[in-house]
């Protein structure tokens, strides 16, 4: 076998993951992905080892709910077969090790920059250059919007390419809120650094990300997580899907400018992320995560505290959806706008709600679950419609459904406290990757040691990676005020993916 | 006289109970009913900063949009006392005098040559194109059924004896509450609210106005809705005494206010390409008035 199956947090030796040519490489991974739905990648990326480069691809099979690894050897100056000219969704990923290495991917559409890294292989590719796809025409009329933007929100430029009010073409220039992240992992040696890093990927999904970095971190050192430490982080994350998807319905009904929407699921958001300052001390749940134990305990005061705040949320949660979709006005923005259809979806490779509005099942809980998840035996929320309204659809449900799962795990709180004085070190020479299905969907972490057993490579990948693409195809031939909706009903990160 | 007082006392108040109300409905308290008076206030006494790429059309725009609403509100009548111009045919004047003024206000967003502003002017263009006939057809019917063709005449004549004509006015109020919530840029067809420059219409044409020219705008804006809703009450007091007269007006505003700050709380905007056939439904309504006034005069067999 030229591949290696590994569960979800399963941590391997290096030496152990089959490395073959470029060309048989392609081969086996076109012939893994394309036409096979169920399988999908989710992280492929290259790293420096001496002269050369070593590209590591890991695609999920939701059906045999594993994760086959592959890797190949290239050099810098190689010019090879794209795997985008058979499969889309491997489009971003060669951009990226475009960029960083200087690899030429022939086939592929546009090697354009992606997230302008301090050591790129092409230091003239800059961010006020970028080479926008342009249009030459007397009728069509192009519009700018951001990077600076009128709301609260993160920096990225839109550019589209209009007919009047019709859009027919948008492109997403991201790369502005570039920290350099993943350097700083192997920068900052102190695991508290680290885990506070992880926190900072993306500032909504701050459970995700520190849950995928405490799982790959504990993987790579053979802590075997306890019971109260995973009930933890599977409560934490419920709890960030419905204080999140409450927002998002919030802001989705401001940009329709229907303000009792607007102010009432904005008000419900805050019982729930006030309870996670309670909790942890941060609303945002900053520093509730951490790998190797479990700062705040969950104590059955809490318990209390949680059923309290669910009864009285719940019942204006599911009034206030009740009038949102009985409203004329709201479901005539809703419906039919925005549609991405699933053969896009899938030739994209979403994940998360990006997916399931198309009647793409992609949800980790399901497919790989962790932590808590398998006693929960997830059933994931789909759409068909890819519309707005699917997506709100999704995060109404969504919410309901967590509130359920919330419930079950409040009648099973796990008593036994794990003592708190681990000392974690990671195994040399291996590679462990993380699956969580955060509120927006799969995160993505993967960690290679060195013979010393320090980080040498860490990658992250984002569900929003991926997703952006999806936003540029659902507003085509929509009108431009459509977009803001649209935009709000994905809600995808900047920082996530500029990492 | 009578008529432009009015108007100016009601413009202080109007604007305020528009946003408190959309305050108290989404159970907020809300600013006090003058904060968009300070804020106007606030930004006279500020400079204006201009672009680079604009030209003295801009600097001249905001001037003339405010004293086109200004003159506007000289010919609106009160009852029996006339504005402070009346001639015939000066609803003419009146329509013609506000689009003097919103021509200017569309040239000067295109003078800022931002993307934004083009869309937002081609949009204000559009439907304040589809809103005129309705105020034509509606304005024109009223004339032919009282056979005067000024506003002051023409309200003064209106009686309103038979069933038929109780509808006609309102009918008459819809299509004037309507064309005022599209000139003044409310909802449903624009959200004054937004922070999104790619949905707003007006907001987007004066994003680049700051200072003493957006107190100008903001200004003629508030002055507006109350011409509009003078207007209205114009439909209703005709040869009421003054002592109903006034306490009348001032409560038809307040509704006027109310109706408008719960539309927009308890509704959402339209989509874009259904705000073009919205406008012209009310068109439709400005003919129903039409045939309504032929049927009263019997020249419709």
């Amino acid at each position: 076998m030229n591949y290696l199956s590994i569960k979800n947090n399963q941590t391997v030796s290096i030496a152990e993951i089959p490395e073959t040519d470029y060309y048989a490489f392609r081969v086996l991974v076109v012939g893994m992905v394309v036409s096979h739905p169920e399988r999908h990648c989710v992280n492929y990326f290259g790293y420096q080892q001496e002269e050369s480069i070593k590209l590591i691809c890991c695609i999920a099979d939701d059906f045999l709910h594993v994760i086959n690894v592959l890797s190949c050897r290239v050099k810098a100056s190689d010019s090879l077969d794209s795997l985008t000219s058979d499969c889309l969704a491997f489009e971003k990923f060669e951009r990226e090790i475009h960029e960083n290495f200087g690899v030429f991917f022939k086939g592929h559409p546009w090697l354009k920059p992606v997230r302008y890294p301090v050591d790129r292989a092409d230091r003239s590719e800059t961010i006020a250059n970028y080479p926008f796809w342009g249009i030459e025409s007397e009728e069509l009329h192009e519009v700018g919007v951001g990077p600076i933007h009128a709301g609260i929100i993160e920096p990225g430029h839109f550019r589209f390419v209009c007919n009047g009010e019709q859009i027919l073409h948008l492109e997403i220039q991201l790369g502005y809120q570039h920290r350099g992240i993943e350097k700083l992992f192997l920068e900052k040696k102190k695991l508290i650094e680290r885990a506070t890093l992880a926190e900072a990927i993306a500032g909504d999904t701050v459970v995700g990300h520190s849950t995928a970095f405490a799982h790959v971190w504990e993987s790579l050192c053979g802590f075997e997580s306890s019971a109260d430490i995973e009930y933890v982080r599977t409560l934490a994350l419920e709890l960030e899907r419905i204080a999140i998807h409450t927002g998002d319905l919030s802001a989705v009904c401001t940009d329709i400018a229907y303000q009792l929407g607007s102010a009432v699921f904005g008000r419900l958001r805050t019982p729930i992320i006030n309870f996670m300052q309670e909790w942890g001390g941060n609303r945002l749940s900053k520093g509730l995560i951490r790998p190797g134990r479990n700062p705040f305990l969950f104590t059955p005061e809490l318990a209390v505290r949680l059923h309290h705040v669910l009864d009285v949320f719940e019942p204006d949660f599911n009034e206030m959806n009740k009038r949102l979709f009985q409203l004329p006005s709201a479901l005539s923005r809703f419906e039919r706008t925005g549609i991405v259809s699933y053969e896009d979806v899938l030739s994209i490779g979403t994940v998360g709600m990006s997916a399931r509005m198309s009647g793409l099942n992609r949800d980790i809980r399901s497919s790989h679950p962790y932590g808590w998840y398998g006693l929960l035996s997830h059933d994931p929320i789909i759409k068909h419609h890819g519309d707005v309204y699917s997506r709100v659809q999704i995060r109404k449900q969504e919410v309901v459904q967590s509130m359920g799962y919330i419930r079950t795990l409040l009648g099973q709180i796990p008593d036994g406290v794990t003592p708190q004085d681990t000392s974690l070190e990671a195994r040399p020479e291996s590679f462990a990757i993380s699956l969580v299905e955060g509120w927006r969907g799969e995160i993505c972490h993967c960690a290679l040691t060195d013979k010393k057993g320090e980080l040498m490579q860490y990658k992250i990948k984002d569900p929003s990676f991926h997703n952006w693409l999806a936003l540029a195809l659902a507003v085509r031939n929509n009108e431009i005020s459509d977009f803001p909706i649209c935009n709000k009903s994905f809600n995808l990160s900047y920082s996530g993916h500029d990492l | 006289m009578l008529s432009f007082v009015l108007m100016l006392i009601a413009a202080l108040f109007f604007t305020g109970i528009l946003i408190r109300t959309k305050s108290l409905a989404s159970g907020r308290k809300g600013p006090g009913i003058f904060q968009p008076v300070k804020d106007v206030i606030r930004l006279f006494k500020k400079g204006a900063v201009y672009s680079e790429t604009t030209s003295f059309i801009f600097q001249i725009a905001p001037t003339i949009y405010f004293s086109s609403v200004v003159m506007a509100m000289l010919v609106i009548p009160f009852g029996h006392s006339k504005g402070l111009i009346s001639f015939d045919g000066d609803f003419i004047f009146f329509a013609y005098v506000l689009s003097l003024g919103k021509f200017f206000s569309i040239i000067a967003a295109m003078d800022t040559g931002s993307s934004f502003e083009g869309m937002g002017a081609s949009r204000e263009a559009l439907y304040s194109m589809f809103a005129e006939p309705a105020f034509f057809i509606l304005m024109g019917s009223l004339a032919l059924l009282t056979g005067y063709t000024s506003f002051q005449e023409i309200f003064y004549a209106l009686h309103l004896g038979s069933y038929i004509s109780y509808a006609l006015a309102i009918l008459a109020s819809f299509v004037l509450v309507m064309i005022a919530m599209i000139e003044n840029s409310r909802m449903p067809v624009d959200d004054p609210k937004t922070h999104l420059e790619l949905t707003m219409i007006h907001e987007v044409m004066i994003l680049d106005n700051s200072g003493f020219d957006l107190g100008l705008i903001l200004s003629a804006g508030y002055l507006k809705f109350a011409m509009y809703g003078t207007l209205i009450v114009n439909l209703f007091i005709g040869t009421v005494p003054y002592g109903y007269a006034i306490p009348a007006f001032f409560v038809i505003q307040c509704i006027l206010a109310v109706i408008a700050g719960l539309t927009e709380s308890f509704m959402a905007r339209f989509r874009m390409n259904h705000n073009a056939q919205f406008i012209v439904a009310l068109t439709s309504v400005s003919l129903l008035i039409f045939f309504g006034v032929l049927l009263i005069s019997g020249k419709f067999v």
